[in-house]
């Protein structure tokens, strides 16, 4: 028996989607909108009783073409649209972007820029893995959890708002340093905030590490061998979940990372269970980069000494003709960037979020192919699910933290 | 939580994996398969090689069979008007050793087709469903070769260069500007030109 699915009522011809089936299976289409599905994510599920045979993700639900629109902004205001890619990890997805226009201008920021990158983008894992752990969470029927994570995310987002004005999508780090200093104090309430963190992670930790339906729901459900992890592209917190100890962080160092001292948390069987032990112990890892970025954090310029690419200060502008020229030109034209491709992979909360930046020497990127970790996970699903209860679906999507606008850019 | 724990020792030593891709791999491809491998110049220490579009599925099972066991991405770009016009670029990278090397397969605008890498790699699945829907290249044996981000009945490449941001559909199919149309209910009373016009047409003109 043979059955046919739609995508939906539309008066659109729309490619049926054939699966044959026998016996008691049945299909049932889950999504796109489903609260389980943490965003936009619709998978056709062949189920034979309560056991998934079949697993089809399908995504582009939230396809917003921000390659094709980088590609008609200047290098600066490309920036922009990158943000909203992983909107749970601007920072990382900026950190990215403009480390890949930095190789190919040849240019090295001042270490007080470098340093506080690497701040904001360990409290930006931080804040990621806060969102995943709440809504993970929540799914697997644990309120209080949410309510203790946010509110712990809440002052990352304060952070945020308090160096670049905006909670979400900053567009802080720019081409050539940071957008501006970080204001007077920043670094006392960034202590204040991480003196918070320990004690809320061991208050969340006591709520579901015993827990018996927590560890009934994750341990061993959703399990996925190295093997298979690496041959789907599978990278992050899920690939270690898995026993392989890759981190960019570790093997690429990028942004002065080999300057820091920290641990790559690891498990063994790959089950949804290994994936929230590794993205907690990670948080704790970020904890103690951000105290190690604090201990450092140099004084000194926070961007390049290069008036053609980085804007004059404000009061010099109103000064000086030669720097009224140099923001003129900025502004309206932008920078040209020597032609050439580069790639730069970094750990983004969800995995090796790769850049390739091609230029043709002018003063738009001519395409910034963006390789979203959470593209490959998503497709990485089927795996985990076939075989499992049609209830560990839920657990299953909900911890290979897929964030839909990364996956469908 | 519990005492400190220990982990296995993470995977360092990318720069020293990468000149050894450069320095052993590179030439010994390229001693392997002649015509048909091309080294390229290594900027910033990221080795490639261009990779004849027939030479593809050979020289990627070579690599895989020495180590390259993760195919990190599969990605287009269109260089009109530049011939041949297009590129795909596939991403590999060795675990543990780290070695990573970047294929430029070249594509001809009169016959956009590679072979597909799907059966080696299974991550090529929906990266060269994407290069399609986005570029138009096919990947001959692909499994499942459909749209993947665009609507399933969408007509022309989005990536391509030739493909405008906005504005009229120059160059695409006439039936383009009637299938593509944005799919917004339309409300009573509600001014024409923001919702559901054809080719990104604005209200007010």
């Amino acid at each position: 028996m043979s059955q046919v699915i739609r995508s939906g009522d539309y008066d659109l011809d729309l490619q049926e989607l054939q699966i044959d089936g026998e016996g008691d299976r049945m299909t049932l289409s889950v999504g796109p909108h489903h609260p389980s599905t943490h965003g936009v994510l619709r998978v056709v599920l062949e189920i034979e009783g309560e056991r998934i045979v079949k697993a089809t993700p399908e995504i582009g639900f939230l396809h917003t073409g921000i390659e094709k629109t980088a590609e008609h902004l200047t290098w600066t205001q490309a920036i922009t649209v990158i943000d909203r890619m992983d909107y749970l990890a601007p920072m990382s997805n900026n950190l990215g972007y403009v480390l890949a226009v930095e190789k190919l201008l040849g240019i090295e920021v001042p270490a007080r820029a470098r340093i506080v990158r690497v701040l904001l983008t360990e409290l930006q894992r931080i804040a990621s893995h806060l969102v995943w752990l709440g809504t993970t969470a929540l799914d697997i029927g644990s309120q209080s959890v949410l309510m203790y994570a946010f509110d712990l995310r809440e002052g990352i987002l304060d952070l945020f708002e308090e160096v670049a004005g905006a909670r979400m999508h900053q567009s802080y780090f720019r081409v050539g340093g940071l957008a501006q200093d970080i204001p007077e104090g920043f670094e006392d309430q960034v202590r204040r905030f991480l003196d918070r963190v320990p004690e809320r992670m061991r208050e969340i930790r006591a709520i579901l590490d015993e827990n018996p339906i927590w560890l009934d729901r994750l341990k061993g459900v959703g399990a996925i061998s190295a093997d298979k992890a690496i041959a789907l592209g599978v990278t992050g917190p899920n690939l270690r979940a898995c026993g392989v100890p890759y981190d960019v962080r570790k093997a690429f160092p990028y942004a002065g990372y080999d300057e820091f001292e920290f641990d790559v948390p690891v498990a063994e069987n790959g089950d949804c269970y290994d994936r929230y032990i590794v993205r907690v112990e990670e948080i704790m890892e970020s904890y103690r980069i951000c105290r190690q970025a604090l201990a450092r954090l140099p004084g000194g310029p926070v961007v390049v000494d290069d008036r053609k690419i980085v804007l004059p200060p404000k009061p010099e502008v109103r000064e000086s003709m030669e720097a009224l020229i140099h923001h003129f030109k900025l502004v309206s034209y932008g920078f040209d960037v020597p032609a050439g491709e580069v790639y730069q992979a970094l750990e983004s909360p969800r995995g090796e979020i790769g850049f390739y930046v091609v230029s043709n020497g002018k003063n738009k990127p001519w395409r910034v192919r963006v390789r979203g970790p959470a593209f490959y996970n998503t497709f990485a699903m089927p795996a985990m699910m076939e075989g499992a209860l049609l209830a560990d679906m839920v657990a299953i999507i909900a911890s290979v933290d897929p964030v839909f606008g990364e996956v469908d850019r | 939580m519990s005492g400190p724990r220990h982990y296995p020792e993470p995977y360092r030593g990318g720069a020293a994996a990468l000149a050894h891709v450069r320095d052993a791999i590179v030439p010994a491809l390229v001693e392997a398969f002649g015509d048909g491998v091309e080294p390229m110049e290594t900027p910033f220490d990221q080795p490639q090689v261009r990779v004849a579009p027939d030479k593809l599925e050979p020289v990627a099972r070579w690599l895989k069979e020495r180590g390259f066991n993760m195919l990190v991405d599969v990605g287009g770009v269109d260089y009109l008007p530049r011939t041949p016009r297009f590129e795909v670029v596939y991403h590999l990278l060795a675990l543990p050793q780290l070695w990573r090397l970047r294929l430029r397969v070249p594509v001809e605008e009169a016959q956009p087709e590679v072979p597909t890498v799907s059966h080696l790699w299974p991550a090529a699945d929906p990266a060269e469903r994407e290069v399609w829907d986005l570029f138009g290249i096919r990947f001959a044996g692909h499994p499942n070769l459909t749209r993947i981000l665009m609507p399933d009945d969408w007509v022309g490449h989005p990536l391509r260069k030739d493909y405008p941001l906005q504005g009229p559909r120059a160059g695409l199919p006439a039936h383009a500007a009637d299938r593509n149309r944005y799919h917004a209910p339309k409300l009573p009373g509600h001014p024409p030109g923001t919702t559901g016009l054809p080719g990104g047409a604005k209200g007010g003109k």
